[in-house]
């Protein structure tokens, strides 16, 4: 099990900022695409890799990178603190 | 050790800059930077900050810890408000201190282009005409390869 959380238009998005994923998913790339084959929310939230950041265990990652011992992964737009 | 702190209320900038010269010891030079809330459409209404709880303060602290590796600093603070803000109010703050001022004003601007496009906040602006998230710029990406 997987904490997935989602933050700014990817939360609008997807209409929840959190939720536990049953995945069998090695690597973050494989989540997106067990996510978006779920419905239409979550396809047009990642339909676009390149607008999207990835977090796993809150420190910034990519896209290939492996979920073994993972507990959190984050998905969200490029970053505009400060 | 930075300070770091993230933050709902508001705070006064001129009281932590006070504080934070009074914890120092041995320091020549300290450099401050404000972000303000600024309405380019003279439209908002209000800007709402989202973060990530957890990840930010780690993601600050990281920063943070390597401008004072980097740069020999005797201290840095960062303050960064998140939720409802209004045009003109101070949503952050970067303060770093070091023995000359070169480094002092070296690590706030590593500091601050590091946090503008590292640390996981984002801004919503709030208009009559409706809500937007504002556009990370590639110029705040470019920002980085200079350090």
């Amino acid at each position: 099990m997987i904490d997935v959380l989602y933050f700014a238009w990817v939360r609008e998005r997807i209409g929840l900022p959190k939720e536990r994923v049953d995945t069998q998913a090695v690597t973050v790339a494989e989540l997106v695409t067990e996510l978006s084959g779920r419905e239409d929310r979550y396809a047009a939230a990642f339909s676009d890799l390149t607008a999207l950041r990835v977090a796993v265990d809150q420190q910034l990652s990519d896209f290939d990178a492996p979920l073994e011992g993972v507990r959190e992964v984050a998905f969200f737009p490029p970053m505009t603190g400060g | 050790m930075a300070e770091i702190r993230v933050q709902e209320a508001p705070f006064q900038p001129g009281a932590e800059l006070e504080a934070f010269q009074a914890s120092l010891s041995n320091a020549g030079a300290v450099v401050t930077f404000s972000g303000i809330v600024r309405d380019d459409s003279g439209q908002m209404t209000e800007m709402l900050i989202e973060h990530y709880p957890g990840m930010t303060e780690a993601q600050l602290t990281r920063i943070a810890e390597e401008a004072e590796n980097r740069w020999s600093l005797a201290g840095a603070l960062v303050i960064h408000r998140h939720g409802i803000l209004r045009v003109g109010e101070q949503i952050m703050m970067v303060a770093t201190a070091s023995r000359h001022r070169q480094n002092a004003f070296e690590a706030a601007e590593f500091l601050m282009d590091y946090l503008k496009s590292r640390a996981p906040f984002w801004k919503k602006e709030r208009s009559a005409n409706g809500d937007s998230w504002v556009a990370a710029k590639d110029d705040d990406e470019t920002a980085l390869s200079r350090w």
